[in-house]
């Protein structure tokens, strides 16, 4: 740690190629609308707290028009296509989005903070695969053993967060409209931009009129849409706080839903484990996308013998984390997504040093504007501590130890999330007991943080209901499929 | 003089064992015709407590058993019933009235749903699992999973056949259960639990309770350790009730109609994904 890292030249992605209205309205029924409620506000780059856009806060007059939209849509054009047809306006989707993937990628990175390389090489390209991959089931719903010709719920009501703004817009999006149904999506406040330059995609798909709207706001225009009795399904990714709080409302209404919520993910490394490819892991597993991951690998459980070994290794590594500019194409880890997030990061690690864990960070300079935090690691973590229970949503990971396979699984089960888990060992046999003992929707063994439209991706527990992706995931958003 | 009948005291099925209610509480049964039939346990919040945590005991075991090996044992239900179908068919035509053709015919639907669902216990994972052809070099499968200890309300009418079509799907894919038998009508249910205990059930893995459901269908809903819950036999009013109290732990709830399926079994089951790298 005495020795710091190659000095990297400044490599810069260009805006130019992205244009950001000064703001925007809604985009209802195939158009930009001016919302009815006038309030606007502001979406910022978090990088350096420069205003990007005034985005409409839409009222409930608004949610009313995007929902008419969507059941107009739904009754008299999207309901009555053949599904072949329904499924070719998805391949379209698909190619513009990755025709117009670094218009994508520079835009998600400026409005949620997150490195270019991530959006350029995750996101973005995942978002379109989504698309590319449901396109093709359209047509073939019979086959898919989920029931006789199954039947889409009708208008779906999407809230999606901050933390894979254009990525969680496919995921909902994606599968929703190849089932047939019609949607009015809202993505978080903080981070609306790539949903709006969405709305452009539809426009340029000749997408018909409505199948797609998209309304901004915070929480209170999601808790209209939620709360919508012109809305016959729910599905939300975001807080286990607010997953409940929804539970709560559609058990009135009689609503099906599907949400993904929180995690507490256990990242387990056993003595066996190949230690340079585990620590790979466990840097990908904590720091990809700044920690701000609902499957992240924030409580990682070593094996007692090796703890001192994974440590020394993982501090090296971790040394070398390149923290800065977004944009910069060399960043591992970007800006925090908002001010309320940091502070949250903050206030849980400070609960973490007063109930006598161990913090480390390497040496890092942080940029002065903007919401930044190091790549932190607390060590001598106990399963009491609040590090080890609450989703701190950030890069900081807490270490916890273990001496049999049987306690390892003990300790990572001791949570009420069960969203993913990590496995690191050799032994095929180990891997498959553990995988099967862990009370998990995803688990990943010797990697981590990996995802496919292909593959279904959900929780356990208080992690959420029902699968997003592959044929598990278009249950969702049929009637009567599981 | 005619001889006398011998009468059988009714009780709860908790962890193995026929306990009475803790409380000590018992309700007086009449059947179709206004007549008294028996005084079964009138379940408390304790009893259902304890059975939760047999539930949850028995989980662990039930569920890392082989799927061959519930097939069998579910089997063993149906064989232990059929030899005792008179019994069932006396009490369903006592507690529910009608003809002896229908109590005959619930009961030999309900024995043959036990066949059904035996049959299934190795075969859902096959059909609701996957290998997943994802871009990269992994490789990346889902299998269902049993989702733990499922709360049953089950039909309130079909008192035993309602009850076979709520249990049999649950167990048989590895989760233990809490079950609130029909309310009026209760006694084949506990006549069912006398089967279980001598089908080779491990002990804990289904637990019948009688009793008020308004009274316990509240704190099962509220019980952080319930999972899931079958709804079916309760009002919408009821139901709309235990949605609200059962977010605070996310359980899996739902109602289901009269025809057996799959969708019962995949009701209460997680699907979980594994990735492992391919490479030499």
């Amino acid at each position: 740690m005495d020795k710091k890292p190659f000095e990297y030249a400044p490599a810069p992605e260009s805006r130019a190629l992205v244009s950001i209205k000064p703001q925007y309205g809604l985009f209802i029924n195939g158009s930009w609308v001016e919302p009815l409620f006038k309030e606007k506000f502001a979406t910022i780059n978090p990088a350096n707290e420069e205003v990007l856009s005034k985005i409409s806060q839409a009222g409930k007059s608004d949610v009313d028009r995007a929902v008419k939209a969507a059941r107009d849509a739904y009754t008299k054009t999207w309901s009555k296509m053949p599904a072949k047809e329904r499924g070719k306006y998805l391949f379209r989707i698909a190619r513009i989005m990755q025709e117009r993937a670094r218009e994508f990628a520079v835009l998600e990175s400026l409005d949620n903070g997150k490195p270019i390389r991530e959006s350029r090489d995750v996101d973005v390209p995942l978002a379109a695969a989504h698309f590319f991959y449901h396109a093709g089931w359209a047509d073939k719903l019979d086959y898919a053993g989920l029931g006789n010709s199954p039947k889409p719920h009708g208008v779906v009501g999407q809230i999606i967060p901050w933390n894979f703004p254009v990525l969680m817009l496919a995921w909902k999006i994606a599968p929703a409209l190849a089932t047939g149904n019609t949607v009015v999506l809202k993505p978080a406040e903080t981070t609306p931009l790539t949903a709006l330059l969405f709305a452009e995609v539809c426009q340029q798909a000749e997408l018909p009129a409505g199948v797609v709207n998209i309304i901004t706001g915070d929480g209170v225009t999601g808790s209209t849409l939620v709360n919508h009795p012109g809305v016959d399904k729910i599905a939300f990714t975001g807080s286990t706080e607010v997953g409940k709080l929804i539970a709560r409302s559609i058990a009135v209404t009689g609503k099906s839903a599907t949400l993904e919520l929180g995690g507490k993910a256990a990242n387990i490394v056993f003595e066996d484990a190949a230690i340079d490819q585990a620590v790979e892991g466990i840097v990908n597993g904590i720091f990809f996308n700044q920690g701000h991951v609902c499957c992240a690998g924030s409580r990682l459980i070593i094996q007692e013998n090796i703890h001192d070994e994974v440590l020394e290794k993982l501090k090296r590594r971790m040394a070398l984390i390149r923290v800065g500019d977004p944009l910069d194409k060399n960043t591992d880890l970007g800006a925090i997504n908002s001010a309320a997030q940091l502070a949250k990061i903050k206030e849980l690690s400070t609960a973490g040093d007063a109930e006598g864990a161990f913090r480390w960070s390497p040496e890092c300079e942080l940029p002065k504007k903007g919401f930044w935090f190091a790549p932190t690691i607390f060590t001598g973590v106990t399963q009491s501590h609040r590090i080890a229970r609450e989703e701190i949503f950030g890069p900081v990971l807490s270490i916890l130890t273990f001496r049999t396979p049987q306690e390892a699984i003990e300790k990572a089960n001791n949570t009420p999330y069960g969203l993913s888990a990590g496995i690191w060992s050799e032994k095929g046999s180990r891997i498959l007991w553990a995988s099967k003992e862990l009370k998990a929707g995803v688990i990943w063994a010797n990697t981590f943080n990996k995802f496919d439209p292909a593959s279904p991706f959900g929780g356990y527990k208080e992690s959420g209901w029902g699968r997003e992706g592959g044929r598990h995931g278009l249950a969702a958003y049929l009637k009567g499929a599981k | 003089m005619s001889r006398i009948d011998v009468k059988k005291t009714y009780k709860l099925f908790i962890g193995g064992q026929f306990p009475r209610s803790e409380s000590g509480r018992t309700y007086e049964i009449k059947g179709a015709n206004g007549k008294f039939i028996a005084n079964p346990s009138l379940a408390s919040r304790k009893d259902l407590r304890d059975s939760v945590t047999a539930a949850k005991s028995a989980l662990p075991g039930w569920s890392a058993a082989t799927a061959f090996n519930r097939g069998q044992i579910l089997y063993r239900v149906a064989e232990i019933m059929q030899g005792r179908q008179e019994q069932f068919k006396s009490e369903i035509l006592a507690l529910e009235g009608g003809t002896a053709k229908a109590a005959s015919t619930q009961v030999e639907e309900a024995i043959d749903l036990w066949v059904w669902y035996a049959g299934w216990c190795d075969k859902i994972s096959t059909i609701a699992g996957a290998t997943n052809p994802i871009a990269g070099p992994y490789y990346n499968f889902t299998t269902p999973e049993e989702l733990g200890v499922v709360g049953i309300i089950a039909e309130q009418k079909a008192s035993l056949l309602g009850l076979v079509a709520a249990i049999a799907p649950v167990i048989a894919t590895g989760n233990t259960a809490v079950v609130i038998a029909s309310e009026k009508r209760p006694l084949p249910a506990i006549t069912l639990s006398e089967a279980l205990a001598t089908s080779d059930l491990p002990a804990g893995v289904l637990n019948i309770l009688t009793g008020k459901v308004s009274e316990l269908a509240p704190w099962m809903a509220s019980h952080m350790e319930v999972d899931g819950m079958d709804v079916s036999g309760c009002d919408s009013k009821l139901e709309t009730e235990l949605r609200v109290l059962g977010a605070e732990n996310l359980k899996r709830i739902h109602r289901f109609g009269k025809v057996p399926s799959p969708q019962r079994m995949l009701a209460f089951m997680e699907s979980k994904t594994v990735w492992h790298p391919i490479g030499v």
